[in-house]
């Protein structure tokens, strides 16, 4: 156990649970015919029953389900062919039916588990406790009025998945781990976008402490972190916190807490008393939700290469480091890029060019890989011309410096430059009769023993080369020369 | 057209066809009787305008020879249906002035179908209630009198649709059954009133009461009238999840079909303590007239009957306490102002809701809570698979099953308003088949010596409308109900 913590009293150990809750990728809303387009006008992608207009009923959205399915396959999970939707009742002016259409004891998705990957190479796996479906509240806003409070409406109903870990993580960078691979995951299977800016995926964070080998120590819940930063912040604050409580005598409170993004801080939500009381029971509106198996295996059969299944083929067929196989399958974009550019090529050599070059210049400029003017098949082509000796691998960088900036392929500006390898012996022979010559105190030194001034003279050759001549040649032929 | 308003649906459908009677007369005939008949408070908004437009295009359409179902047939709506343009309120108060833009599926249905809308018509707040007493705009009152001239209850919650059925202010009339609510309100009335299979009538824009037992339904003072506008209303709708892909059969064919060979179910769990001498004779009366007729009469248990009651009771409340969440003031509806959300919640909902509703959320809210789920909720939800399982057996050797359809005769306005739980009893026969999701009739068959009409209730198998109507018929021909309601019998008839 490295992950534990030094308090005043002696190590502690930090247990997490994260609870995710990730939009469903869909055109409309879980029950209602509603659009979900992000940063409409407020209140313009609002239905009579997200309204809860009187006589308004639910009907729930296929696609949503598919969509959960498809999720609790890729995170190889249960599916459970009957689930029920349920009411969790609470008032609040931005939940219209004074409801939450929910999955309370029967989700559609059971136990399954996600695969971290250690910055050692090795791999760790947590585990998911369920994945239920569930509508998204409106939003309030406090601040536009002096006295009143406005609503819009327009996430109302949203569909969401609620993914509920195990209390499997040791630290916030190992949480913060396990949001990145459920994200990268998410974006695989198209299920959310992942967009946590825009709010498309938030997390509740479950953190409590204990002595190593105890049971399970009293847990806080931090709501609704919507950056893998505050994720961090929220769960470091915590464990310092009820540390520092215990370790004064003190009990930690199970309570609901709030994230402040400003101070770094959390703070209690709502104390005991007025704990809710949500009297969950079914949603007589809605039948259960039946599946067939047939449908399952449908959609398990047009389920993309998941990142841990492309990682794993990247080392074992391919070679590459876990590290460069890990970036590289990140996200499902780049790990088609990667593909593609690799096809028929060094395989270790494109991830090399991929991971250094291209990563560095988007990172430099800002842009993002599907923005970028460097197509798979042009640094493929790159590659390729280095593999068979027409360009230097120095050349190469100058090379694409250039297809990123104007998108050309490699062979045409080597083409355009004339950066072409010289492999012409007698070319290159003659340059070095003309260095030789040039330079006759610096070969009798050389000849005298000096060994170390042969690189002086492949130096002198290159540059007269403009950087062109096969290095290999150069070294061969001068040594034939000088030593002659 | 001596009479207009004796003519049943049928024979006006007829009248109308053959140009006997033009479809704007008829409703001019029926907006005359609804002023006539005003003090029995069946209306809470009458649209007359609205009523003539709909009756000149029927008439358009009846003369192209393009008339639907009901083309020209009068009809009143119960305010729990939303109507587009017209106020629909459930009789609340916290739905005053609340107008939709949107039609409920069951009437938009009856409109295709060429019914002329006559208005919205008085039922208990949120459909709870058993005698129409607990509407924001006042009783609605029974056409039958009592012997002494006291008003009588029309029963509820639908009692508004089967009084001004009986009084002919409607000719049909839509109503919705939670727990008896078309069929009480039709014994107590003396008019012909259907609780369908549930799932067979869209709820889609019906305001909720108890979402896994309501159920719209048709009110006529004949059973062939109750099966056209069944057959009128009846859908599948996708924007109902609970709504059944299940096809209508012909419910007009088999009104004639008899009852020769059939095996009718008696439940001898039906005979109770308390009820009127009177109800029992008319129950053996009714089983004699089926055993006339060719059925076999059969003597059958459900014995989990008399838990039916207090599992409704939790159930129904449970449902209506999340269903009713959403009239909090905030959106439409009244709103009491306050400094805090939580007290404008608080304020709008006392002011906005009535006794009998505020009960019942309480109790719902209650029932449903951590530490009594388990205790209430979920047993009264094993309870009712046990009754389900009941008839499931029964419908094993029986076709159907012929109750009394209520424990005694209308009674009058006010007597049990303060004693919740008697009110309750009322519906003691008529519950079972709202837990069971089973459809249910109620036809007139008598009057007892106060000249109050009497019900029989016929339960049959889900989906089995048909059979339901088939035994109506006999019943209706054999007790040849053709008694007037005491406050309509000098001019209407």
């Amino acid at each position: 156990m490295s992950n534990l913590v030094e308090g005043r009293t002696g190590e502690w150990e930090v247990v997490i649970g994260l609870e995710v809750h990730a939009q469903v990728s869909t055109s409309a809303k879980l029950f209602s015919g509603a659009p979900t387009a992000f940063g409409a006008d407020p209140n313009a992608n609002v239905s009579l029953v997200d309204a809860a207009m009187p006589g308004m009923l639910p009907v729930i959205n296929q696609e949503c389900v598919r969509q959960a399915i498809r999720t609790g396959l890729g995170l190889n999970a249960e599916i459970n062919l009957f689930s029920v939707f349920d009411r969790k009742n609470y008032f609040y002016a931005d939940l219209p039916q004074g409801y939450q259409i929910s999955q309370y004891k029967q989700p559609i998705v059971g136990e399954g588990t996600l695969r971290l990957d250690m910055p050692d190479g090795t791999t760790r796996d947590i585990g998911i406790e369920r994945l239920h479906l569930e509508q998204d509240a409106g939003k309030s806003m406090h601040d536009q009025h002096p006295s009143k409070s406005y609503i819009d409406l327009n996430r109302t109903g949203v569909a969401l998945m609620e993914i509920v870990s195990k209390p499997d993580m040791r630290s916030a960078a190992e949480a913060a781990a396990y949001v990145k691979k459920l994200r990268s995951i998410l974006r695989y299977l198209g299920t959310c976008d992942g967009n946590m800016e825009e709010g498309s995926l938030r997390a509740d964070v479950n953190v409590s402490v204990r002595r190593p080998g105890d049971e399970f120590g009293t847990r806080t819940e931090t709501k609704n972190l919507n950056s893998m930063r505050f994720i961090q912040q929220a769960i470091d604050y915590e464990v310092a916190r009820q540390i520092e409580i215990i370790e004064d005598g003190g009990e930690i409170d199970q309570e609901t807490r709030l994230f402040d993004t400003g101070t770094g801080t959390t703070r209690a939500m709502r104390s005991k008393e007025d704990a809710h009381d949500y009297r969950y029971f079914p949603d007589p509106d809605l039948l259960p939700l039946v599946i067939d198996q047939s449908e399952v295996d449908e959609l398990s059969a047009g389920l993309p290469e998941l990142p841990d299944a492309i990682r794993d083929r990247l080392t074992s067929e391919y070679g590459l480091s876990a590290y460069d196989a890990a970036v590289i399958t990140e996200e499902r974009e780049t790990a088609a890029f990667y593909e593609a550019a690799s096809a028929g090529r060094d395989r270790k050599l494109v991830a090399n060019w991929m991971t250094v070059e291209l990563f560095g210049a988007l990172n430099k400029s800002g842009e993002s890989l599907g923005a970028c003017k460097v197509s798979p098949e042009a640094l493929g082509g790159l590659v390729g011309l280095i593999e068979d000796g027409t360009i230097s691998g120095k050349i190469a960088k100058d090379v694409f410096a250039d297809m990123f900036e104007t998108g050309k392929d490699a062979a045409t500006i080597v083409e355009e430059k004339g950066l072409k390898q010289v492999s012409d012996s007698g070319a290159i022979e003659a340059m070095i009769d003309e260095v030789i010559a040039a330079n006759g105190d610096k070969v009798e030194e050389y000849r005298g023993g000096k060994d170390k001034l042969f690189g002086f003279f492949v130096g002198q050759v290159m540059k007269a080369s403009k950087g062109q001549a096969n290095p290999g040649m150069v070294n061969q032929l001068l040594r034939a020369k000088l030593d002659g | 057209m001596a009479d207009l308003l004796s003519l049943s649906a049928v024979e006006a459908r007829a009248a109308l066809d053959a140009g006997e009677v033009s479809a704007p007369e008829l409703t001019g005939a029926y907006l005359a009787a609804i002023e006539e008949t005003g003090a029995l408070n069946n209306y809470v908004a009458v649209t007359a305008d609205k009523a003539m437009e709909m009756a000149e295009a029927s008439q358009a359409r009846i003369k192209a020879g393009e008339a639907g179902l009901i083309e020209g047939i009068p009809v009143g709506v119960k305010d729990l249906f939303c109507t587009a343009g017209v106020a629909s309120t459930a009789c609340s108060k916290i739905l005053e002035g609340f107008t939709p833009t949107y039609e409920s599926t069951v009437t938009a249905n009856l409109w295709r179908e060429g019914g002329v809308m006559l208005g919205k018509i008085n039922c208990d707040e949120f459909a709870m209630g058993s005698a129409n007493e607990t509407s924001a705009f006042g009783p609605a009152v029974n056409p039958w009198q009592a012997a002494d001239g006291a008003d009588l209850v029309p029963g509820g919650s639908s009692g508004g649709s089967a009084s001004a059925v009986a009084a002919r202010s409607a000719l049909l009339a839509t109503g919705t059954d939670t727990g008896g609510s078309i069929r009480q309100p039709a014994a107590f009335c003396g008019v012909v009133g259907m609780k369908p299979t549930y799932g067979r009538c869209s709820r889609w824009g019906i305001v909720a009461f108890a979402s896994s037992l309501d159920q719209a339904g048709p009110f006529s003072r004949t059973v062939a009238d109750n099966a056209l506008m069944m057959q009128a209303m009846a859908s599948h709708d996708l924007k109902d999840s609970t709504s059944a892909d299940t096809p209508l059969p012909d419910l007009m064919a088999a009104l004639d079909k008899g009852v020769k060979g059939m095996k009718i179910g008696v439940p001898s769990e039906y005979v109770m303590d308390g009820m009127d001498s009177e109800v029992v004779a008319l129950w053996e009366k009714g089983q004699a007239w089926l055993r006339d007729a060719g059925a076999e009469l059969v003597e059958i248990s459900l014995p989990h009957t008399k838990y039916a009651l207090p599992a409704y009771y939790i159930i129904a409340p449970a449902e209506a306490s999340s269903n009713l969440a959403r009239y909090d003031g905030v959106r439409y509806g009244l709103r009491v102002e306050a400094d805090s959300l939580d007290d404008m919640y608080g304020e709008t909902r006392a002011a906005g809701f009535g006794d009998e509703v505020q009960r019942r959320i309480m109790i719902g809210t209650y029932v449903l809570s951590a530490g009594y789920y388990d205790a209430y909720y979920l047993k009264a939800q094993k309870v009712r698979r046990l009754i389900k399982q009941d008839f499931d057996t029964a419908y094993e050797t029986v076709d159907a099953i012929l109750t009394p359809a209520t424990p005694t005769a209308a009674f009058p306005v006010g007597r049990k308003v303060d004693d919740p739980v008697t009110n309750f009893l009322n519906d003691v026969f008529t519950v079972p088949a709202n837990l069971a999701g089973l459809p249910g009739m109620a036809v007139p068959a008598g009057l007892n010596a106060d000249g109050l009409p009497l019900g029989l209730q016929i339960l049959g198998r889900p989906f089995d409308e048909a059979t339901l109507y088939s035994i109506g018929r006999v019943i209706e021909d054999a007790a040849a109900f053709d008694a007037v309601p005491s406050r309509r019998a000098g001019g209407a008839s």
